[in-house]
């Protein structure tokens, strides 16, 4: 028996970056809301001391209970998709926060080539640099249009760092200062800019300084103790949504966060959205809250399982290429963090030390940067040394040929666990008409539903960029002076490991409703007091970390509710002019 | 309190406080790895002895293995994975076997937070999946956060656990059909012998892949050393002493942007969070 509550403004599914944002942003506009978190409680006194590699990193306490619902997975549409089961291949944050409390805090904006990709690569280098089959395509938005919002970010946030010297126009500064730097991103520096390119501190959301945010939220000084990235902040240093947007909704009085309510359905009829139906995973009760505008800003995986679940939109089909439901899914794998490891006899570096997001970067082969003309892909990705500060399980690298296992290795393992760096390459995921997300036909979740199916395979873009980056890692690895030199292999093909939390798409960005599940203010062409918010509407993975772009259409999408609360309708006029390949 | 500890004070002669008072070298508590790691390193040998009754000596019970042969099969192996030497203490002095032990009574060992609806496929390619074998540097975004195992990926009715016990008794029926006598008694390099086929995917095991044990095996032995005394290995935190790793401390705020290597005496999550 569903039990019927009270209708309010807005309904908010997922408490991460999208959906705290739109649901400050709506209380504060005095707008009710409800807030629908399908894990438990938690604020930031819960990660006070427990600064434990083992729970943490290596047992995922932060990470989604898959006894309950997991993804399926296969590489092509011809094999049968299996379970990814463990907890050390898939990798999705639930509880309050959502997958934003685990963060390392790296932060970039995507670029202006990236927004307009399709159009910008074919006007450089014609039309047949883009391969039959790859279905990249413009976001209907730009950069230009963008900027406000990843601005807004930056500063809900406190960002803390330096203007990418490569980067597009900025309206202002990071609102804070970079983080300290340490000697491994010097040497990483120091030796970039040697060899001719624009290194600078990587962005963080680890913070420089004590900060206060315009919504009156206040954080603490990073003190680099490297308990970060899959940790809760110990200090309040990483901006998250508990320590921002979460408050700042709570403290409007308008805004009601019901966390151990697992949505399972968005209702609708006539076209309309009317509420959603979620579960209090501790009764098993069942809830109908009805609501003037439903706001889907979970994780991409369940935005898209919950669309597909609930009929709303047409369901992409590969063997047609119609239908946008699932659509263009793209990720960033195993495939993509490839770089060069050096190991270094004579210097012993503090790699205990760190923040998730204390690194240096360069992004002379990032996006458009660089001449395609004669290479065998588009697009590329910045080029980072990170020191998230490594915890004793954590530093266990060793030079290639050395056994896995036994004296050797413990001999090694010790004496190079500071003694070795990292450079890798971050480059950018196309979209194929191959890669998509439907329904399983045979694996269900704890209620009988069906999981997400995830089809996702290289392609020789995929393979050609990477080779790509770890020779120029390699390169750079060898001018900073590392007595051995181990360059990454890539993998021929996907691994079924989703362990990064950069899976985005299947809701796609767009102007043409043909390819493309929302416009510009994340509201769904199909349904339009529906709005989808995330990762999920990536066209496309541009060459860097996601977080920013996410925060940034988190708050377009708040202008877009609020815009909708004031005069229903289509917020953007669909263009019908196809460009899809 | 955010800046580095304390060094360590050693346990016999100079402190190596007053080494650096006297040589001129005390800098806010830094101290030049170069110069002086390899010394610390050289004087770090025996463990605290602790008293008999400390709660470390009660926490040497077995709360998942019920044959006790089955341990000491376990005990074995991890010691060849991380085996005492020069440098310090191998696997079982740290007390690994205890953490794993203890790992395979819990939620992971029994997979409660895991995937485990069927059906598993049953053909030998797909049973196979958990052999893909996948190097630390190649794992995304997290990757500096792995153990430097293969990842596994999992498609087997069996919990971890019960891989363990199937896993520890296919090294002794080995064993038994390779030398006639029992795994925990053979020399070493014949224990390695075995534990290299099992590395290889090449032991005889019921139910998954001997890569798929040892891999787990490898994984816990690792984790077991390293991780936080409180879950029975890494006794008396001489893994992390043997390594120059601090523990959970409050920051680095003055050490993160110094030269020279910092080493401190370490300190587990018990003082940290402040009993």
């Amino acid at each position: 028996m569903v039990k019927k509550l009270e209708k309010v403004n807005v309904v908010v599914v997922g408490s991460g970056w999208a959906g705290g944002i739109v649901s400050a942003e709506m209380a504060k506009a005095g707008h009710k809301v409800v807030l629908l978190e399908r894990g438990k409680k938690q604020e930031r006194s819960d990660y006070i001391g427990v600064k434990d590699e083992l729970r943490y990193t290596n047992r995922y306490e932060l990470m989604q209970n898959l006894s309950r619902e997991t993804i399926t997975s296969r590489v092509t549409m011809d094999e049968t998709a299996l379970p990814v089961r463990t907890r050390k291949e898939m990798m999705a944050g639930t509880d309050l926060g959502g997958g934003s409390v685990h963060w390392a805090g790296a932060t970039y904006r995507w670029r202006a080539y990236d927004f307009e990709i399709r159009s910008k690569t074919i006007e450089r280098y014609g039309k047949n640099k883009i391969p039959e089959g790859m279905t990249i395509q413009d976001w209907g938005i730009t950069y230009d249009e963008m900027e406000p919002y990843y601005d807004r970010w930056e500063k809900t946030a406190g960002i803390s760092g330096e203007p990418d010297p490569l980067g597009d126009k900025r309206s202002s500064d990071y609102p804070n200062p970079p983080m300290k730097e340490s000697p491994a991103l010097r040497l990483f520096k120091d030796t970039t800019k040697k060899m001719g390119y624009h290194p600078y501190q990587v962005a963080s959301g680890n913070l420089s300084q004590a900060y206060t945010n315009p919504d009156g939220e206040a954080m603490n000084a990073c003190m680099f103790c490297s308990y970060c990235t899959q940790y809760g902040c110990d200090f309040s240093a990483k901006s998250d949504p508990l320590a921002t947007v979460i408050p700042t909704a709570l403290k409007t009085n308008n805004c009601e966060i019901r966390t151990n309510s697992q949505v399972r359905r968005v209702l609708h009829s006539g076209g309309k959205a009317t509420g959603v139906l979620y579960t209090d995973t501790r009764t098993g009760e069942e809830f109908e809250q009805p609501a003037d505008i439903v706001v889907l800003a979970a994780f991409s995986f369940s935005n898209n399982r919950l669309l597909m679940l609930s009929e709303i939109g047409q369901q992409y089909d590969p063997k047609t290429r119609k239908g946008t439901i699932g659509r263009n899914f793209n990720a960033q794998t195993n495939i993509t963090f490839q770089g060069a490891r050096g190991y270094f006899e004579d210097k012993k570096f503090n790699l205990y030390m760190g923040a998730g997001a204390l690194g240096a970067a360069m992004s002379d082969f990032a996006g458009d940067n660089f001449d395609h003309t004669d290479l065998d892909f588009i697009n590329g990705g910045g080029i980072e040394i990170r020191q998230y500060g490594d915890a004793a399980i954590a530093s266990n690298h060793v030079p290639d040929g050395t056994p896995k296992w036994g004296p050797e290795f413990k001999k090694n393992s010790i004496h190079y666990a500071y003694r070795n760096l990292r450079v890798w390459y971050t480059p950018a995921i196309m979209s194929w008409w191959f890669n998509y997300l439907d329904l399983d036909p045979t694996y269900k979740d704890e209620y009988g539903d069906p999981l997400l199916r995830v089809t996702f395979q290289y392609t020789d873009q995929d393979r050609n960029i990477a080779k790509f980056g770890i020779e120029k890692c390699t390169e750079i690895m060898k001018e900073m002076g590392a007595d051995i030199i181990d360059p990454d292999s890539y993998p021929e093909q996907f691994d079924h490991v989703y362990d990064g939390g950069h899976y985005a798409g299947g809701v796609i960005m767009g102007a043409d409703p043909a390819t493309s599940a929302v416009n510009n203010y994340l509201q769904m062409w199909d349904m339009e007091n529906l709005f989808v918010v995330g990762g999920s509407a990536f066209p496309q993975f541009a060459g860097h970390h996601p977080t920013a772009t996410i925060g940034a259409l988190g708050y377009r999408a708040a202008e877009g509710v609020e815009k909708y609360l004031k005069n229903a309708g289509p917020l953007v006029e669909a263009k019908h002019a196809s460009l899809n390949a | 309190m955010t800046g580095p500890q304390q060094p360590e004070t050693e346990q016999k002669g100079m402190s190596r406080r007053n080494f650096m008072k006297n040589t001129g070298l005390v800098a806010g508590g830094l101290v030049g790895g170069s110069l002086l790691g390899g010394l610390v390193t050289n004087q770090v040998k025996k463990p605290t002895t602790g008293n008999e009754a400390s709660t470390e000596n009660l926490l040497e019970a077995r709360t998942f293995f019920s044959r006790s042969e089955d341990f000491e099969i376990l005990s074995a192996a991890a010691e060849r994975i991380f085996p005492k030497d020069d440098l310090g203490p191998g696997a079982i002095e740290l007390g690994v076997p205890y953490f794993i032990d203890r790992q395979l009574s819990g939620e992971w060992g029994t997979n409660a937070k895991e995937y485990m609806r069927g059906p598993f496929p049953q053909n030998a390619e797909k049973a196979n999946y958990e052999d893909k074998d996948r190097q630390q540097d190649e794992q995304g975004p997290n990757a500096e956060t792995q153990v430097p195992a293969p990842t596994p990926r999992y498609q087997t009715p069996m919990t971890r656990a019960e891989i363990f016990t199937e896993g520890v008794r296919a090294l002794e029926q080995t064993a038994q059909e390779k030398y006639d006598t029992n795994f925990r008694k053979l020399e070493a390099s014949q224990q390695d012998e075995i534990l290299q086929l099992f590395n290889e995917g090449k032991g005889k095991m019921n139910g998954v892949s001997s890569e798929t044990f040892f891999n787990l095996l490898l994984q816990t032995t690792i984790e077991g050393t390293y991780a936080d005394p409180v879950y029975g290995g890494n006794r008396n935190m001489e893994a992390w002493r043997m390594k120059e790793f601090p523990g959970p401390r409050m920051g680095y705020t003055d050490g993160i942007d110094k030269k020279d290597f910092i080493v401190m005496k370490p300190e587990s999550l018990r003082s940290y969070q402040g009993h």
